[in-house]
């Protein structure tokens, strides 16, 4: 049966709603907060009580491109996905010189505690070029390195914004000013936590995954044992390991001088390598498994032993498979050194927590956006090392 | 010959593994109203805290808390999420498939503890947002694994039922859904388990939960009521897990289990 023939106005109906999503939230929602210090909450800004005229208008000739784009009319279909990947670089540096250059002209005459924070409109615009691009780049089918382009592009923006003084007077970025030091300390104890965990748990759960792959018996009592880990929440694996921890460390002297305590480092190291078996041993039992038994029958016709079958063969066909799960892994261990903070082994968390307790949102924030940028970062770079790593022509 | 041998040993399985469930329950229900009496226990394992047992409140009413939180949530992000997954896999909506898969995939990389931490300035302290980061959280796996479930359904199972004469609702309720409920079922679990475990959390934004003396006990140095939290949940997380297993498990199709 035919459908009847309708007339399509829009060509990129994704688009076509990500533009009424931003436009939307542009006439509702608030682009900006002014406070009079950072523990109130502000007064709202609208984006056109916050932006200058040809603020305004490069925001309406970008947000008019994107319009043709996302019509069925006008522009050849590839060229109106290049012309719309290619917008959102600009819509994302006018969003944040925006909220910067408001942040200089409303705190210029006001008193040195008063803030200026982003709005729900700014994030929206943020996200929605995100949104743009992605869709772009998948409809244009881009390879790893087309989107690896992009991603640079887009980190550049985002890094000449934050380079200059253009964001320094906004609130969020004041709250980083005043605890650099610490900032840098935090992020390098977060990357050390998940490194400090990782290792362990690639040297515990890489042989673990080749033995579930070697004698079926094992396997199923090792997974579901993985698996009640996974299942139990982070912090109460924490807590329950400061018990028997700190027991140990008092009772052993010398392992509590190298720093096994209840709280702090070793429990949650311990916590983040008991999570992250499960994905690890998973994906090398079933990176080992995919192996194609003609790839494996034709390296033991060529006179190839045990040993050399393995890392030869098996190794670098399961490769992708098993970079899956580091990927996963990388990204969860990301996320759970923030619980960890909880039990004072620090990270960014520590700053989730302590804004949490002062109720200096700023300060949260301060600790959650990197976090989130973090593993999206990490999730990318993996993702890509997973896709180096398939043998060529399957890619 | 093997048949019989293999379905008898997969009935001795699951008979040892309704014990355990059934056993994991009573103590779940046995350890949330009688923790009080454990309260000698606690005292001989922690001599030097002047109150080792958590007395602001029952853990019945935490217990019932936290259910509540994550049963809300649940009942939020399942259904958004299997609706959003529906409009996508039909004509409609599938322009937007790519973008809400590669939307819920970047989403769950999202730490949910970060997304716990940015739902306080969208929506204060308290029960609010807790219930939107955890809804929301929550949505992802669900829309992901209904997207991968009817995606599933092969397409001569389609043609058949489009040739015997059914409409696309009857289509949709009668063949689709019940062939993707294990993927869906599963996406369900990993959502709930989650959420259990960022309920927890949600004590420190202030909402009431299992966290609730646990954090109280990690924040005031008192390892008794860190351990009288963290044992509650945990039992919690492991049988709701276990519940579900068996949920999924029915809705397996063709011994492919």
């Amino acid at each position: 049966m035919a459908l009847p023939e309708r007339r399509r106005w829009f060509g990129n109906r994704v688009l076509a709603t990500l533009l009424i999503a931003a436009v939307a939230s542009a006439v509702l929602l608030p682009f900006a907060s002014l406070s009079p210090n950072r523990l109130v909450s502000g007064q709202p800004v609208m984006l056109w009580q916050a932006l200058a005229g040809w603020q305004l208008a490069t925001f309406a000739l970008i947000g008019l491109l994107l319009l043709i784009a996302a019509l069925a009319g006008p522009l050849p279909r590839r060229l109106a996905l290049w012309l719309s990947l290619g917008a959102t670089l600009p819509l994302l540096a006018l969003d944040f010189q925006a909220l910067g250059a408001y942040a200089h002209g409303a705190l210029a005459n006001a008193s040195p505690a008063a803030r200026v924070s982003q709005g729900a409109t700014f994030w929206i615009l943020l996200f929605v070029s995100a949104l743009i691009a992605i869709d772009a780049l998948q409809r244009l089918r881009l390879g790893p390195a087309g989107r690896a382009l992009y991603g640079v592009a887009a980190l550049a923006v985002i890094g000449v914004c934050f380079s200059g003084e253009l964001l320094s007077p906004v609130s969020i970025m004041r709250e980083f000013a005043n605890q650099r030091d610490n900032f840098i300390d935090q992020l390098v104890r977060h990357l050390l936590l998940v490194g400090g965990a990782l290792l362990p748990a690639l040297l515990v759960g890489l042989p673990l995954g080749l033995l579930a792959n070697r004698r079926a018996r094992l396997r199923n009592g090792l997974f579901s044992v993985l698996n009640v880990f996974q299942t139990l929440p982070s912090i109460a694996v924490f807590g329950l390991l400061i018990a028997p921890l700190s027991a140990l460390g008092r009772a052993v002297p010398w392992l509590g001088e190298l720093g096994v305590s209840g709280i702090g480092v070793a429990p949650a190291i311990i916590a983040l390598v008991l999570y992250s078996l499960l994905p690890i041993v998973r994906n090398t039992y079933a990176g080992l498994a995919g192996v194609s038994t003609g790839a494996l029958e034709a390296a033991r016709g060529m006179g190839m032993t045990t040993r050399q079958i393995l890392w030869r063969v098996e190794i670098p066909l399961a490769l992708p498979v098993i970079l899956s799960g580091l990927r996963i892994v990388t990204v969860q261990a990301i996320g759970l050194v923030v619980v960890a903070a909880l039990i004072g082994a620090g990270g960014f968390g520590a700053f989730i927590f302590q804004g949490l307790g002062q109720y200096a949102i700023d300060l949260v924030l301060l600790g959650a956006i990197p976090t989130i940028v973090l593993a999206v970062i990490a999730d990318f770079a993996l993702q890509i090392l997973v896709s180096l790593s398939r043998p060529s022509g399957t890619r | 010959m093997s048949g019989v041998a293999r379905s008898a040993r997969q009935w001795r399985a699951a008979s040892a593994g309704n014990g355990v469930l059934f056993l994991l329950i009573a103590l779940l229900i046995a350890l949330t109203l009688g923790m009080a009496q454990l309260e000698p226990l606690f005292r001989a394992l922690f001599p030097d805290l002047g109150n080792p047992l958590y007395a602001r409140d029952s853990f019945l009413n935490l217990m019932l808390a936290h259910i509540g939180l994550v049963l809300v949530s649940s009942l939020i992000s399942v259904t958004i999420g299997i609706a959003a997954g529906l409009f996508v896999t039909r004509p409609v909506g599938r322009e937007f498939e790519p973008m809400v898969s590669s939307l819920a995939a970047i989403g769950q990389t999202f730490p949910p503890a970060a997304v716990l931490a940015i739902a306080v300035p969208l929506a204060g302290f308290g029960f609010a947002p807790t219930i939107i980061a955890l809804s929301l959280y929550g949505l992802l796996p669900v829309i992901q694994n209904t997207i991968a479930g009817l995606g599933t359904v092969p397409q001569t199972t389609l043609e058949a039922a489009r040739g015997n004469g059914m409409s696309r609702w009857q289509i949709l309720r009668r063949v689709e859904l019940p062939l993707a409920m294990r993927v869906i079922i599963a996406g369900i679990r990993v959502s709930v388990i989650i959420n259990i475990g960022t309920a927890t959390i949600g004590s420190t934004v202030g909402a009431k939960s299992l966290g609730t003396p646990l954090i109280a006990g990690l924040v005031g140095n008192n390892l008794a009521y860190v351990i009288q939290g963290a044992l509650l949940v945990g039992l919690l997380a492991i049988v709701t897990d276990l519940l579900f297993e068996r949920l999924e498990r029915r809705y397996s199709f063709g011994g492919q289990a």
